[in-house]
């Protein structure tokens, strides 16, 4: 049975390695602005409909 | 005609004829803007919403301070030789198109590598290459594209913030352990006495234990330290029952696991702390697009232009003024120290500082005040004091403005806390004397017991979630509050005063009333043709409320400044001004502003300008006269006092010419009788009496622009719903008192347990998270209703 040692340090570390990216989540300001995200997902396609016609001249780089 | 309206900002555009791509437009401004954007291939703009713009404004000039290095380097959140990073308040963001099109500058603008808008504040953070593209630039395309970002002196050297993220840290340390602690109790809640849980248990439990460690020392600190103050100060507040519950749970929990008589109640803990910091979560949610502390610094320029000892001009920081200083004050520009006109003609908009809705004409050799807002043209002056010394910043050194209004009012939560703590304890003593002579073995673990099941935890949790879902409710009707306190202290008004320029009456729009002989159709188109000439702010009022007449070309047209205007049309001619300016002699004594006219050398008759009231005026005071005293307090002569007693109920107080410090005064006056004050107005004269009362709401036509310092915002298009929000917070608060009885029910269950000695670790842990839980649910749902309730009435007025 001294299998669940092993279990057990195997689900805390996984526990504490997503407690760690709930960290760094936050500290890299995810968490400041919960609403603009949700907007900008939506654009991505705006773009690739409008690519096609546009001219190579306006495009950057 | 036909209805058109501008594709680019929505405005009426039937009377002009600016068409550009088969588009209508209001105004070559606008339609400059859409060749931008149709030259870059940005129209998807208007895709995303209809007439998603703004009117760009002229700015020549106007950003010319950001030529100053140091000013520019006080702005900038990063700064090295390749990239400048820095973030733009932009007043104007408003709708998706508004990300789309500022997320998407770098097609605008090679220069700008990355622009990242947040919607909540209102704010665009762009990264540029300041080798191509300087600050200034940056600022101007932004401008012409209709998005003019708003620098004042706030912003001066607030580059590098440090958000406050403590709280969603605590909260995420609460709820890592409570999941944890709950799925390592489990096997002992269900024991069935198997071999390998007796081998195991000692290290699940320590498990446990080393899991509520950071729970009780970091996510709950601010209760142990709140109860402290509390008691420190002789206060029972909310947090000493819950401080006590806390420690109690850890200790008694420890204890047990050490000595081996059980599992303690560490999910219980950290359940309770994790619900405690979620309510406070919640509670928090503010509008970080609105500023409620705004103080003559969020209205200041940060540069102005000085003109130096060789006649050029050159950009210094407002802070860098010094006594004896040439400025030059551009048309628009607001002045920043007090100082003395040198050069140019000054008309001065003083609303901000006295709320006098008319500008006043000042002469070289006038004294000027800071906070005027220059109205035309350009003027020099000499600077008299540095901005701290001048007369409107020193207004904010009275201490009304560092006082905290929170901290002073016991909110019904800590109210009943009192009760509740000195109840709690004494049903713990008697019950472990009950227990020492019974059964002593017993007295210690009941003793615990009821202090651990009486914790408080869905009393505390009731108010935040009433008031905080009530802030989110008000807000979607555009009633903007500070924090959640400021509703509760809202219910408890009954004195409301209000400001009248701005406040009651609307800030653009007035009435004019003609008194004289007739005038006949000619006449009047005459009058109108020449009213046309003039730039005068009355002349521009009364050429747009007069009928529509054909126009006719005059002849000789005169300006004569402070008096008036005079012209000639075929054989008649015509004056317009003041009283003796058109040969009036016999003025009688009227306070409203008025413009008299005389044709061919006869007096006609006189317009008198009136101000017009919001919508719904009258029925508001109907309804607020009977359980609510209302005063009035107007900065403004008394013009109004005959039309305002018509219009509102008898008993309401009228107060005229009314200083800034005396309506400070009048309200302080009144708490100390012991009134509770509602203030509401709207520019900064009324910021003392404002920060005074119990309550101060700031009405707003557009509640980006600027309101002063206060307790809520309101947008005055809901102006007349107030009786209906002060109505709704009175219910936040009936329901809070029906959570208290509910939570209470849950309590008595519990105590039952603990006082018989029952109270196993399972049923807290069952009890606990089910009180809290149905406290959410019914605080969100009755709120819910009330909200619903509050929306029926807008929508139907």
């Amino acid at each position: 049975m001294s299998v669940i040692y092993i279990l057990l340090a195997i689900s805390i570390i996984v526990a504490i390695g997503f407690f760690i990216a709930f960290v760094v989540a936050v500290k890299s300001g995810q968490y400041d602005d919960s609403y603009t995200p949700s907007v900008r997902m939506l654009f991505e396609d705006e773009l690739v409909k409008e690519k096609p016609k546009k001219s190579i001249l306006t495009k950057k780089e | 005609m036909e209805h058109r309206t501008c594709f680019h900002c929505g405005l009426d555009s039937s009377s002009v004829e600016i068409i550009y791509d088969e588009k209508s437009f209001c105004c070559q401004g606008c339609k400059t803007v859409y060749e931008i954007f149709s030259a870059n291939d940005l129209t998807s703009y208007y895709d995303l919403q209809q007439a998603p713009g703004a009117t760009p404004k002229e700015i020549e000039g106007k950003y010319n301070f950001l030529d100053n290095a140091k000013i520019v380097e006080s702005l900038l959140e990063f700064d090295d030789e390749k990239t400048q990073i820095i973030t733009l308040y932009i007043p104007h963001i408003h709708c998706s198109s508004c990300i789309w099109i500022l997320e998407n500058l770098n097609k605008l603008n090679a220069s700008i590598s990355s622009s990242i808008v947040n919607f909540g504040k209102k704010t665009v953070r762009i990264s540029y290459n300041p080798e191509n593209l300087s600050l200034k630039n940056l600022v101007k395309l932004l401008s012409s594209i209709g998005y003019e970002p708003f620098i004042s002196l706030d912003d001066y050297s607030v580059g590098k913030k440090n958000v406050d993220r403590s709280l969603i840290y605590k909260l995420g340390v609460a709820g890592f352990a409570f999941g944890n602690i709950m799925f390592l109790s489990f096997p002992e809640y269900f024991q069935v006495n198997e071999y390998w849980l007796e081998q195991f248990k000692h290290l699940f439990r320590w498990l446990m234990f080393s899991f509520s460690v950071p729970v009780v020392f970091y996510s709950a600190q601010d209760y142990f330290i709140s109860a402290y103050k509390g008691l420190k100060s002789r206060i029972l507040n909310i947090d000493v029952p819950i401080a006590l519950g806390a420690a109690v749970l850890f200790i008694r929990s420890t204890a047990e696991i050490i000595l081996d008589i059980g599992t303690g109640f560490f999910d219980s803990l950290a359940g309770l702390i994790f619900f405690l910091l979620l309510g406070k979560f919640f509670q928090q949610k503010t509008y970080s697009f609105l500023s409620f502390e705004r103080d003559y610094k969020s209205y200041f320029p940060i540069g102005i232009t000085k003109i130096t000892s060789e006649e050029t001009e050159e950009s210094i920081q407002v802070y860098d003024i010094q006594k004896g200083d040439r400025l030059l004050i551009r048309n628009e520009e607001l002045i920043p120290v007090d100082c003395i006109l040198i050069k140019g003609k000054a008309r001065i908009d003083y609303s901000f500082v006295t709320g006098e809705s008319e500008a006043v004409s000042k002469q070289s050799g006038d004294k000027l005040y800071a906070g005027g807002k220059q109205l035309q043209g350009s003027i020099e002056v000499d600077v008299l004091k540095s901005v701290e010394q001048s007369y409107l910043t020193q207004l904010w050194s009275n201490d009304i403005f560092s006082k905290n209004k929170e901290d002073a009012f016991t909110t019904l939560t800590n109210a009943i806390s009192k009760r509740f703590t000195i109840a709690i304890l004494s049903i713990a003593f008697i019950a472990t004397a009950f227990w020492l002579f019974t059964d002593a073995s017993k007295a210690l673990n009941v003793f615990t017991s009821v202090l651990i099941i009486a914790c408080p935890c869905a009393i505390a949790l009731a108010a935040p979630f009433t008031l905080g879902n009530m802030l989110r409710i008000f807000g979607k009707q555009k009633f903007y509050a500070k924090n959640a306190s400021v509703i509760e202290q809202l219910a408890e008004i009954n004195t409301i005063i209000f400001d009248k320029t701005g406040t009651i009456t609307a800030n653009k729009e007035t009435t004019i009333a003609y008194e004289g002989s007739k005038l006949s159709t000619a006449e009047e188109s005459f009058l109108k043709s020449t009213l046309r000439n003039s730039n005068h702010p009355l002349s521009r009022s009364l050429y747009a409320l007069l009928n529509e007449h054909d126009i006719v070309t005059i002849e000789n047209y005169e300006e004569h400044i402070g008096k008036g205007i005079e012209a000639k049309y075929h054989q008649d001619s015509i004056k317009i001004g003041s009283a003796p300016f058109v040969g009036y002699s016999q003025e009688t004594e009227t306070l409203n502003t008025a413009v008299h006219v005389s044709t061919n050398n006869t007096y006609r008759g006189k317009f008198t300008f009136y101000n017009r009231y919001r919508k719904g005026l009258s029925k508001l005071f109907n309804q607020l006269k009977k359980d609510y005293d209302l005063v009035i307090l107007s900065g403004d002569n008394s013009g109004e006092q005959e039309n305002l007693t018509k219009l509102l109920p008898a008993k309401t107080k009228l107060l005229f010419n009314q200083k800034p410090e005396d309506k400070l005064d009048y309200i302080k006056h009144h708490q100390n009788s012991g009134a509770k004050v509602l203030m509401i107005g709207d520019g900064l004269n009324d910021a003392g009496a404002l920060a005074q009362s119990d309550v101060g709401i700031a009405i707003s036509e557009n509640v980006n622009v600027f309101s002063p310092a206060c307790d809520a915002i309101l947008d005055a298009s809901n102006f007349n719903q107030l009786f209906n929000f002060i109505k709704a917070s009175k219910s936040a608060i009936k329901i809070i008192k029906w959570s208290f009885a509910l939570s209470l029910i849950y309590n008595c269950i519990g105590l039952y347990f603990a006082v018989t000695g029952q109270l196993a670790p399972v049923i807290a842990a069952i009890l606990m998270p089910l009180s809290s839980i149905s406290i959410v649910v019914f605080t969100t749902i009755s709120t819910n209703f009330v909200g619903k309730k509050i929306q029926q009435k807008v929508e139907k007025t």
